[in-house]
């Protein structure tokens, strides 16, 4: 299985080194670090806003591209927390903590590195996991029949809206709202349209971009214009030599980096546990261990490595349910799903058999990619911190046309971009209600996917509800998804924190 | 007094997800039900109305009440609530120019005038500001987007 895997990377190596796919690998790390160093920019966005230009590339290319720009984006994030204390980007909010305390003593840059430290190990233990055990799931998930895909779908949807931020029942509902939207257009199995109000542009559906940039662009920009913190630009003056730590700094981050990064990985398994709350648990912890915690929240080193390290690791080990099983834990590999469908590979078990270049080349990509990204960061971290200081109002206009040019050249259409519209204030409707949009994304994606499977389950059954109690497999995921009901119940009957809270308790 | 606030809030939200589920509800059995053993159109949908318009009762019967609700209210507080009239102004008038522009006029005024008038709704940008941010984009958008990476719409009409 080893040995395979390692053959299997060789061929993976051949795939992401072509001159061709080495290139959108270096344009999608770019843009990911762009995007996360420049405040006021969502991963998702960024994501969405390229999706359509890809439409005319090949797949892997493509993929490679866009999966570049995630963990791209957790390179600069982290130099926007530590360097100007804003936590514009969830994973490396709790980074802000340490990280900027740490800055206005003069060690900055110091911090920087002892990131880059953390990220490069976490990145190498999550993409080693993903490496072992993805082909490992997907072989065991190869038996899976309609009944076991819809309790697993179901499993990973009620984890992502329940164990991410925000009150669980809005979450669920949230979901549920998202499938629904997720079933308009056109009915494949009946060929009747849904929700369509015989509305012609809609007879295909609300288009993923369109949802994703209303939801996560424009209903941010209706709540941050005119109502953003001037950008404090007393710390942005760093260079390349400042980042290297001492001996005695760098052996102070060693451990709680290893630390991080178990926690990172074990979050990245279980779905809908990403990397914001990866990097949550992994502060909490750290605080705990810790032999003064009363140093964290004054700059204590560990309280960068730790969250630092196991936002990365997760990040690269959120890929592994998504491309063995089809099922994305977080709104982020939500929008990876439909890339993949988009691009005619089907996400499941025989992914991995079917397009092993897609597969292989991503796994080798993120080597490739991350090495990268550490040559764009550290000797180039001068540029990077320059841009730190873009103002909001060049971005904003930018972005928001962005994404009218990005929705209407999803499939020609100024139609979608009204929709995108509509949905923008749909969403921040729910923003203000405190409803997360994020699982909504999720519900959309699996939607469709859940109600074929569905009625694919009962279509061989008759009919018969008991079929997905009475397979073995099935009724496991499904007593999971009870267990996962039942502590949230207990957890509000008692009052008790659930572990979310007590990880965000860290901030007070 | 923000327990209050938080309770509202969830009275408000519960309520709008009750009414979304029961206008898809309502519409869902315009199609064809069906049975668990052949489902309709309207099967799948109605399922999911049904859930979230008894979510929806969940959320505003259990308002505000949660610990977690009240920390993550607490976290969320200090957000301005309410409209910013220029920028929002700016930002419907940005979409629908885009949409207006592109359809009769095409891709350079279009983005034009979806810049400009985006920028105009950022109280610190001047007209000239957001006139030299408008042409820097319509520049890249002629090159980048329509010779580039040839987005189908045309860069003027009528030309």
């Amino acid at each position: 299985m080893v040995w395979t895997s390692l053959v299997d990377l060789t061929h993976g190596f051949e795939v992401a080194l072509q001159p061709h796919n080495l290139l959108f690998c270096f344009v999608g790390v770019l843009v990911g670090n762009l995007v996360g160093v420049l405040p006021g920019m969502g991963v998702l966005s960024a994501v969405s806003i390229l999706l359509p230009l890809t439409f005319g590339m090949a797949p892997v290319p493509a993929i490679l591209m866009i999966a570049g720009i995630f963990y791209g984006a957790q390179y600069g994030g982290a130099i926007c927390s530590i360097l100007l204390n804003l936590p514009s980007h969830p994973p490396h909010a709790v980074t802000c903590l340490d990280g900027y305390p740490l800055t206005q003593q003069g060690k900055g840059g110091v911090a920087l590195g002892i990131t880059m430290m953390g990220a490069v190990f976490g990145a190498a233990f999550g993409i080693l996991q993903m490496m072992f055990l993805a082909p490992y799931i997907a072989k065991v998930a190869f038996s899976f029949h309609a009944s076991e895909i819809c309790s697993l779908m179901l499993l990973g949807l009620l984890a992502g809206s329940t164990l991410a931020k925000g009150s669980p029942l809005k979450g669920v509902a949230m979901t549920a709202f998202g499938m629904l939207l997720g079933l308009v257009g056109t009915d494949t199995a009946t060929g009747i349209e849904r929700y369509t109000f015989g509305n012609y542009g809609l007879a295909d559906g609300i288009e993923l971009v369109a949802l994703a940039l209303g939801i996560f662009g424009i209903a941010e920009f209706l709540r941050s214009v005119n109502n953003v913190a001037p950008i404090n630009t007393t710390y942005t003056k760093l260079k390349f030599r400042d980042m290297r730590p001492s001996k005695a700094e760098a052996k102070e981050a060693a451990l709680p980096i290893l630390r991080g990064t178990i926690v990172g990985s074990l979050c990245s398994l279980i779905p809908g546990t990403g990397p914001v709350i990866a990097s949550f648990i992994a502060y909490a912890t750290e605080k705990k261990v810790s032999k003064n915690p009363e140093k964290f929240g004054h700059g204590a080193i560990a309280g960068v490595a730790a969250p630092e390290a196991s936002t990365h690791s997760s990040i690269q080990g959120d890929f592994i349910p998504t491309m063995s099983l089809g099922i994305p834990g977080d709104a982020a590999m939500a929008l990876l799903l439909g890339a993949l469908i988009i691009h005619n590979v089907t996400p499941g078990p025989r992914l991995i058999v079917e397009h092993p270049d897609v597969f292989w080349g991503l796994i080798a990509s993120f080597w490739i990619g991350n090495l990268i990204l550490v040559f764009l960061n550290l000797p180039m971290i001068g540029v990077w911190v320059r841009l730190l200081t873009v103002p909001y109002r060049y971005l904003y206009p930018s972005a928001l046309f962005f994404i009218c040019i990005g929705v209407f050249a999803t499939r020609n259409s100024l139609f979608d971009v009204a929709i995108t519209l509509a949905i923008g204030m749909l969403g921040y409707l729910l923003l203000l209600l405190r409803f997360e949009p994020a699982p909504m994304l999720l519900g959309f994606v699996l939607g469709p996917r859940f109600e074929d499977n569905f009625r694919r389950a009962l279509d061989i059954a008759h009919g018969n509800l008991a079929i997905f109690v009475e397979r073995p497999i099935s009724a496991s995921f499904l007593a999971l998804c009870a267990i996962l009901i039942g502590l949230q119940v207990i957890a509000r009957l008692r009052k008790a924190k659930p572990p979310i809270e007590l990880a965000s308790t860290a901030f007070e | 007094m923000l327990n209050r606030l938080e309770r509202q809030r969830d009275y408000y939200a519960g309520a709008l997800m009750a009414i979304i589920g029961v206008l898809a509800g309502y519409v869902a059995t315009t199609y064809d039900i069906g049975s668990l053993r052949a489902m309709g159109p309207g099967f799948f949908p109605l399922v999911l109305s049904v859930l979230i318009t008894c979510l929806g009762i969940a959320i505003a019967a259990t308002g505000g009440r949660s610990a977690r609700a009240r920390a993550y209210g607490a976290a969320a507080h200090g957000h301005r609530v309410g409209v910013d009239l220029r920028g929002w102004t700016a930002i419907f008038g940005a979409v629908l120019a885009f949409i207006a522009a592109g359809y009769f006029a095409g891709m350079a005024p279009a983005t034009f005038a979806c810049v400009f008038i985006a920028a105009l709704g950022d109280r610190q940008n001047t007209w000239k500001s957001a006139g030299l941010l408008a042409l820097g984009l319509t520049a890249f958008a002629v090159v980048v987007l329509a010779w580039g990476l040839q987005v189908q719409m045309p860069i003027l009409k009528g030309l």
